[in-house]
C-alpha cells in the first residue's frame, strides 16, 4: 500500500524515503525442508485479523467500561493523577515547560490564565517551603526527622563520607598545581574530572605515552581530552601518522571532528588515511546542511566525480538529476498553481513542495498532477520512469495509488490493460491483483470497481477471502457456485442483508436443480 | 500466566534510594546558585527529571521559570540562568550564543551549567573557544540511574548505542563504571561477575579500577546482589530487531514508551499503573484481550453492587472503594484504548504476514519467499524504518546467503544510513563468491600494504560477520515444538516471540549462569566473535548469602528491549526462584536502533 505517499499529501510534511531494493540470493535449502516448515502448525497461534473473536471481546470490554463512564466521571475533584494518551501529567515539569513556552511572549497574561484554570492549581498556589530541606544542611550532620528517610540512615553501614566530600565542592574547583604528575596519574586525574594541565608533555614520546595511558584506561572522554591537546600541539601530518596505527584513538578523533564540525580537518584525515570512500561520503553528507535548493544542487554536482563505490556513484548521479528535475517542476507548478487556471491544482492544492523528496514520492506527485503529459516533458511519469530506470512493479504501484486517490478509475483500468498482437485486450498486473484490490479498497473505491478486480485474482481462496472482506457479494456468490460449495453459500446467506437482491440470488441458486453441489 | 508476587521470590533491593540521592544532589547543585533563577532544561532530561522531582521542589529552591533548551533566543529576564543539559556540543554553542548576546548588550548575569550525568572535555573546549569559559560555572549532576520499575534501572542514554557501536566513542564507559560503582557502594559488592563483549570488558575493567582506587568503601559490606552480567548489544542484534509481541513490548513498538511513560500515562510504573498493567505487561498479546475483558466484567460487577445499597452502605462504598474502582476504570479504558489502536495499526500493516516472515528468517527457511516479501514491503513504501529493519534482519540471519544489493533509491540520504548500518554490523553485505576466500584475499592484499592500521580494519570488518545460523543451532534457539505452542502456559523464553525463537541474549545469560562460567561455550563465544571478550570473575571469600545469590543484575550496554526483560523475568520465576534486575543504557526497540543509524543535518 502507499500510506507513506498519501501521508505526504495529507500532512504536508516530508516523509522519509522512497524505497526500492533489489535482492539477489543464493538458495541452499531444499524444497522438502520448506514444505515441512510451512506445514507445521505452530505459527497459527494468533492472528491480527479483523474478524477475530479477540477483537469482539475487546469491543465488548470497551462497551462495559464505557457504560460506567457516566458514573465515574461525575466528579473531578479526586486526587488521582490526571493523565491521558496525549498529555503529560498535570503539574509535571515537562508540562510546566510547555506552559512557559506557550506563555513566554505575554507572560503576564499567561499567569492570569494559569491562575484562573482550575486544574492548574498545583502550579498557581505553590506550597510555601515549610521546612526548607537542603542537602547542605544535611551534610552538616542534621537530618530531617519524620517520614523522609535521610541519606545517612539509608546508608547506615556505608560511611556517608564517600558522598559528602565529592559534593562539598564542585569538581571544577579542584585545582591542580602540581607539575610532575606521571602520564598515568595525569590520566587518572582527568578521569575524575579534575583540571589538569597537559602543557608539560612536550616531547612526542611524552604525548604518545599520555595517549596510550588514556586508551588503556578505556575512558573515551579522557582519550578525547588528550586528543584535543595533541591536535593543538602537533602538526596534522604527525598527528595523523601516529593515529593511523592507533585505531581506538583514531576513531575518537574522527567522532570529535564530526561533532565539532571541523569538516576540513576531517577530510584531510580521510585523505591522509587513503580512506577514499569515507572521504566521499563525508563530503556528500555536507549537503544535508545546505537549505537553498540551487546551492544544494550545485553542491551535489561536486560530489559526482568522488570515489564512491560503483553502486553509490549511480545514486549520487541520480540524486543530482532528481533535484535538478524537482527544481524545474517546482518552479513550473508553483506558477501554475498561483495562476489558478489549472483544474487539478485548484481542486487539489499542493500541500508541500516537491523539493528534496525521494524519487518514489516524486513519481507519485507526477502521476497525480502530470499523468497525461507527453514523455518529452520533465514532469511526466513516463519520463521519470525512463530516466531513473524505475522498475515496472514500483511504477504500477505508485501510479495506481495516485490515480486511485483521484478516483480516476479509467486510468486505473488502462494501467492493467494490455493488447496482444492480435488486438485482443487482456488484464495483467505485475504486482498481483490481490494487491491492486487492497490499494483500491484503501482509497475507498466503490464496490463495482473493487468487484471487477477481485474477479481478476487468480487464486480462488484469496479471491474468496478478499471478496468476503470487502463485501463483494456477487463475487462470493458466483465463486461458491463455481466451486459447487453449497455449505459455504448457505453460510454466506446470513451475512447479506435480509430481503436484498443478493439474498434472492443466493436463494435462487440454492433451490436450483441445475447445480450438482459437492456438499 | 500472570506473574503474581511469589512468596519464594528473593526480595529486591530498594532502588528508590537512587531517586532520593539524585534529587538531593540536584537540590544541592541548585543551592549553589542562591537566589531566584530561571532553569533551562534539555528536552531529553525532562522526563527523567519528572520521575524524581516536581515543579514545587524546584520552586522551593528558587527556580522561577522553566524553559526548554532549544535553538531560540531566551526570553528570560532573570538575573541568574541555570542550564541543566546533557554534555553535547550543540548545547554549548546554544549557551555560548546566549551569553555572548548578553555581553554584546552589556548585560551581566550569572550562568551555571549543570551537566548530567557528567561533563566532557570537548564541551569545556567549546566554552573556551567561544570565549565564555569562566563566565559560566560548571557542575556535574551524576544522575545516571533512573529506576523505571522495581527491577529496572535505566541510564536514559539512548545515544550510548550510536556513540559506541557506530562511532567507536568510549565516552560513556566511565559513566557506566561510575554507575556500577555507585551500585556496589549502596548494595554491596558483586561476588560473581560475568560478561561478554568488548565494551562490557572495558566497562568492567574501568569499574574495577575505580573500586581499587577508592578501596575500602565496599569492604565489609555484605553483598545484596549475588551476580552481575554485562552484555554488549552487538552480541545480539537479532533479538532487538524482531517485532515485539509481549504486551509491554508491543505498546513500546506502537506508541513508544518514553521514560516509563507513554505520551503521558505511566504505563511502566507499578504505583501508577497498578495491578492492571503489572498483570499483563509480560504477557503475550493474545492473552491480553481475555484479561481485560475479565477485568471489565469484574469492575462492572463491583459497580453493580451499589444497586440495592442503603444509605449507610452507599456512604461506605463511596468513601472506601470508589477511588480504587475509579483508578481501575481509568487504567482499564487506557489499556482498552491502547489495544484498539494496536489492533487497528497492526491489521493495517499485515502484521500477521510480517511476523510469519520474521519467523521464517529466524528459522532460516523459505528465504526466497521472505526476501520477496521484504522487497514488496519496500516497494509499497510501508515505512522506511520497517524496511530497513527487515533488511538488517535478513542480512544478519542469512549472513551473506542472501545478498542485498541496495541498488536504488531509498531516498538519497539513505546512502549514508546504509554506510552506517554496515559499519555498525547491522548490515552484513558479502561479496559474491565464496565469502571466506574473498575475505582472505582481501586480508592478504592488505598485508603487503604499508599501513598496518588497515589490517586491523580488515579484521574488524571480518569480525562483523554474523554467524547467527550456527549460533542458533548450538544454543537451540528455535524450539522444536509438536503441535501448537500454548501461549497461555509458556514453557520457555520463546513465548516472547510466540514460541518461535528464544532471545539469543537471554539464552547466553541463562547458559552462563547455569554453568557459572563460560565453560563449554567456547564455540558459541568464537562464533560471536567474542573470544577475547568473554570473562568471569568470582571472589573467593564467600560472604554471599543464599538470598543474594538468587539476585542477578544484568547490564545491557547499548539498550535492551521489553521482550528481553519479559523473557528473563520468566526465566527467573521458572528456574530456581531467582530474580533478575535490569540495568540498561536505555530501553530500546528495533525502530530506535534504526533511527540511531540515520544521518540528519548538523
Amino acid at each position: 500500500t502507499t500510506t507513506g505517499l498519501i501521508l505526504f499529501f495529507q500532512s504536508g510534511r516530508p516523509l522519509g524515503a522512497g524505497v526500492r531494493l533489489g535482492m539477489g540470493l543464493r538458495m541452499n535449502r531444499t524444497k522438502g525442508d520448506e514444505e515441512e516448515y510451512w506445514n507445521s502448525s505452530k505459527f497459527k497461534a494468533f492472528t491480527f485479523d479483523d474478524e477475530d473473536d479477540e477483537l469482539s471481546q475487546l469491543k465488548e470490554s470497551k462497551r462495559a467500561v464505557n457504560s460506567l463512564r457516566d458514573f465515574v466521571d461525575d466528579d473531578d475533584d479526586d486526587d488521582l493523577e490526571r493523565v491521558s494518551w496525549s498529555g503529560e501529567p498535570v503539574g509535571s515539569i515537562s508540562w510546566s515547560i510547555k506552559e512557559t513556552a506557550g506563555n513566554s511572549s505575554s507572560s503576564h497574561e499567561g499567569r492570569e490564565q494559569l491562575k484562573s484554570r482550575n486544574s492548574f492549581s498545583s502550579y498557581a498556589q505553590l506550597p510555601k517551603p515549610t521546612s526548607t530541606y537542603s542537602l547542605s544542611s544535611f551534610f552538616r550532620g542534621r537530618t530531617r526527622p519524620g517520614s523522609f528517610q535521610s541519606l545517612s540512615d539509608a546508608l547506615s553501614d556505608t560511611p556517608a563520607k564517600s558522598y559528602a566530600p565529592e559534593l562539598g565542592r564542585p569538581k571544577g574547583e579542584y585545582r591542580d598545581y602540581s607539575n610532575d604528575w606521571s602520564p598515568s596519574d595525569t590520566v587518572r586525574r582527568l578521569r575524575k574530572g579534575k583540571v589538569c594541565s597537559l602543557e608539560r608533555f612536550r616531547s612526542l614520546q611524552d604525548k604518545l605515552q599520555l595517549l596510550e595511558e588514556a586508551v588503556s584506561m578505556h575512558d573515551g572522554n579522557v582519550i578525547t581530552a588528550v586528543l584535543i591537546f595533541l591536535k593543538r600541539t602537533l602538526s596534522k601530518e604527525i598527528l595523523f601518522r601516529e593515529l593511523e596505527v592507533r585505531q581506538v584513538a583514531l576513531r575518537h578523533l574522527i567522532h570529535f571532528l564530526k561533532e565539532i564540525g571541523d569538516q576540513k580537518l576531517l577530510l584531510d584525515l580521510f585523505r591522509f588515511l587513503d580512506r577514499t570512500e569515507e572521504l566521499a561520503l563525508s563530503h556528500y553528507r555536507e549537503h544535508l546542511n545546505i537549505q537553498d535548493p540551487d546551492k544544494r544542487k550545485e553542491f551535489l554536482k561536486t560530489c559526482i566525480g568522488l570515489p564512491f563505490s560503483a553502486e553509490d556513484s549511480a545514486h549520487i548521479q541520480d540524486h543530482y538529476t532528481l533535484l535538478e528535475r524537482q527544481i524545474i517542476i517546482e518552479a513550473n507548478d508553483r506558477h501554475l498553481e498561483s495562476a489558478g487556471q489549472t483544474e487539478i491544482f485548484r481542486k487539489h492544492p499542493r500541500k508541500a513542495s516537491i523539493l528534496n523528496m525521494p524519487l518514489v514520492t516524486t513519481l507519485f506527485y507526477s502521476c497525480f498532477y502530470h499523468y497525461t503529459e507527453a514523455e518529452g516533458t520533465f514532469s511526466s511519469p513516463v519520463n521519470l520512469k525512463k530516466t531513473f530506470k524505475i522498475p515496472d512493479k514500483q511504477y504500477v504501484l505508485t501510479a495506481l495509488a495516485a490515480r486511485a486517490k483521484l478516483r480516476a478509475w479509467n486510468d486505473v483500468d488502462a494501467l492493467f490493460t494490455t493488447k496482444n498482437w492480435l488486438g485482443y485486450t487482456k488484464k495483467r498486473a505485475p504486482i498481483g491483483f490481490h494487491r491492486v484490490v487492497e490499494i483500491l479498497h484503501k482509497n475507498n473505491a466503490p464496490v463495482q470497481i473493487l468487484q471487477e478486480y477481485v474477479n481478476l485474482v487468480e487464486d480462488v481462496d484469496t479471491k474468496l477471502n478478499l471478496a468476503t472482506k470487502f463485501k463483494c457479494h456477487d463475487v462470493v456468490i458466483d465463486t461458491c457456485r463455481d466451486l459447487k460449495d453449497r455449505q459455504q453459500l448457505l453460510a454466506y446467506r446470513s451475512k447479506v442483508d435480509k430481503g436484498s437482491a443478493e439474498e434472492e440470488k443466493i436463494d435462487a441458486l440454492l433451490s436450483s436443480s441445475q447445480i450438482r453441489w459437492k456438499n | 500466566m500472570a506473574f503474581p508476587h511469589r512468596p519464594d521470590a528473593p526480595e529486591l533491593p530498594d532502588f528508590s534510594m537512587l531517586k532520593r540521592l539524585a534529587r538531593d544532589q540536584l537540590i544541592y547543585l541548585l543551592e549553589q546558585l542562591p537566589g531566584k533563577k530561571d532553569l533551562f532544561i534539555e528536552a531529553d532530561l525532562m522526563s527523567p527529571l519528572d520521575r524524581i522531582a516536581n515543579v514545587s521542589i524546584l520552586k522551593q529552591h528558587e527556580v522561577d521559570k522553566l524553559y526548554k533548551v532549544e535553538n531560540k533566543p531566551a526570553l528570560s529576564s532573570s538575573e541568574q540562568l541555570c542550564f541543566l543539559v546533557r554534555p553535547r556540543i550543540k548545547n554549548m554553542r546554544y549557551i555560548a550564543s546566549l551569553v555572548n548576546a548578553d555581553k554584546l548588550a552589556g548585560r551581566t548575569r550569572k550562568y551555571k551549567v549543570i551537566f548530567s550525568p557528567q561533563k566532557f572535555y570537548a564541551c569545556e573546549m567549546v566554552l573556551e573557544e567561544e570565549g565564555i569559559y569562566g563566565d559560566v560555572s560548571c557542575d556535574e549532576w551524576a544522575f545516571s540511574l533512573l529506576p523505571l520499575d522495581v527491577d529496572l534501572l535505566s541510564m536514559e542514554l539512548p545515544e550510548f548505542f550510536r556513540d559506541y557501536f557506530l562511532e567507536g566513542d568510549q565516552r560513556w564507559i566511565n559513566t557506566v563504571a561510575q554507575a556500577l560503582h555507585l551500585l556496589s557502594t549502596l548494595y554491596g559488592p558483586f561476588p560473581n561477575c560475568y560478561g561478554i563483549g568488548r565494551c562490557a570488558k572495558m566497562a568492567y575493567e574501568l569499574w574495577r579500577n575505580l573500586e581499587e582506587e577508592e578501596d575500602g568503601e565496599t569492604k565489609g559490606r555484605r553483598p545484596e546482589i549475588g551476580h552481575i552480567f554485562l552484555l554488549d548489544r552487538d552480541v545480539d542484534f537479532v533479538t532487538a530487531l524482531c517485532s515485539q509481541v509481549v504486551y509491554e513490548g508491543l505498546v513500546d513498538d506502537t506508541f513508544r514508551i518514553k521514560c516509563g511513560k507513554c505520551h503521558g500515562p505511566l504505563l511502566g510504573t507499578s504505583h501508577m499503573a497498578g495491578l492492571v498493567f503489572n498483570e499483563i505487561r509480560n504477557e503475550h498479546f493474545s492473552n491480553v484481550f481475555g484479561f481485560l475483558s475479565q477485568k471489565a466484567r469484574n469492575l462492572q460487577a463491583q459497580y453493580d453492587r451499589r444497586r440495592g445499597m442503603d444509605i449507610k452502605q452507599m456512604k461506605n462504598f463511596v468513601s472506601q472503594e470508589l477511588k480504587g474502582l475509579k483508578q481501575e476504570h481509568r487504567l482499564l479504558s487506557l489499556h482498552i484504548g491502547a489495544c484498539e489502536s494496536i489492533m487497528k495499526k497492526k491489521t493495517k500493516q499485515d502484521f500477521q504476514e510480517l511476523i510469519k516472515t520474521e519467523h521464517a528468517l529466524l528459522e532460516g527457511f523459505n528465504i526466497r519467499e521472505s526476501t520477496s516479501y521484504i522487497e514488496e514491503h519496500i516497494d509499497r513504501q510501508v515505512s522506511p524504518i520497517e524496511s530497513l529493519r527487515l533488511m538488517c534482519l535478513l542480512s544478519i540471519t542469512e549472513n551473506g546467503d542472501a545478498r542485498c544489493s541496495l541498488d536504488t533509491h531509498y531516498g538519497p540520504e539513505h546512502l549514508l544510513t546504509f554506510s552506517n548500518l554496515r559499519r555498525a554490523g547491522l548490515l552484513t553485505e558479502q561479496a559474491p563468491g565464496d565469502t571466506l576466500t574473498a575475505v582472505e584475499s582481501k586480508v592478504s592484499k592488505l598485508v603487503t600494504d604499508k599501513a598496518a592500521g588497515k589490517i586491523t580494519d580488515a579484521f574488524s570488518s571480518l569480525a562483523k560477520r554474523s554467524n547467527f545460523r550456527a549460533i542458533s543451532k548450538k544454543l537451540n534457539l528455535i524450539p522444536r515444538v509438536d503441535g501448537e505452542y500454548d501461549l497461555k502456559v509458556p514453557r520457555d523464553m520463546a513465548y516472547v516471540f510466540s514460541g518461535a525463537y528464544v532471545p539469543l541474549s537471554c539464552r547466553i545469560i541463562e547458559q552462563v549462569l547455569e554453568r557459572r562460567s563460560w565453560q563449554g561455550l567456547d564455540e558459541v563465544v568464537r562464533l560471536l566473535n567474542c573470544s577475547d571478550f568473554a570473562f568471569t570473575d568470582m571472589t573467593k571469600e564467600d560472604k554471599a548469602s543464599s538470598e543474594s545469590l538468587r539476585l542477578i543484575l544484568v547490564v545491557f550496554l547499548g539498550g535492551c528491549t521489553f521482550s528481553e526483560i519479559s523473557a528473563l523475568r520468566f526465566l527467573g520465576r521458572e528456574k530456581g526462584k531467582r530474580e533478575f534486575i535490569f540495568l540498561t543504557t536505555a530501553v530500546t526497540n528495533s525502530a530506535r536502533l534504526m533511527e540511531a543509524m540515520s544521518e540528519v543535518k548538523a
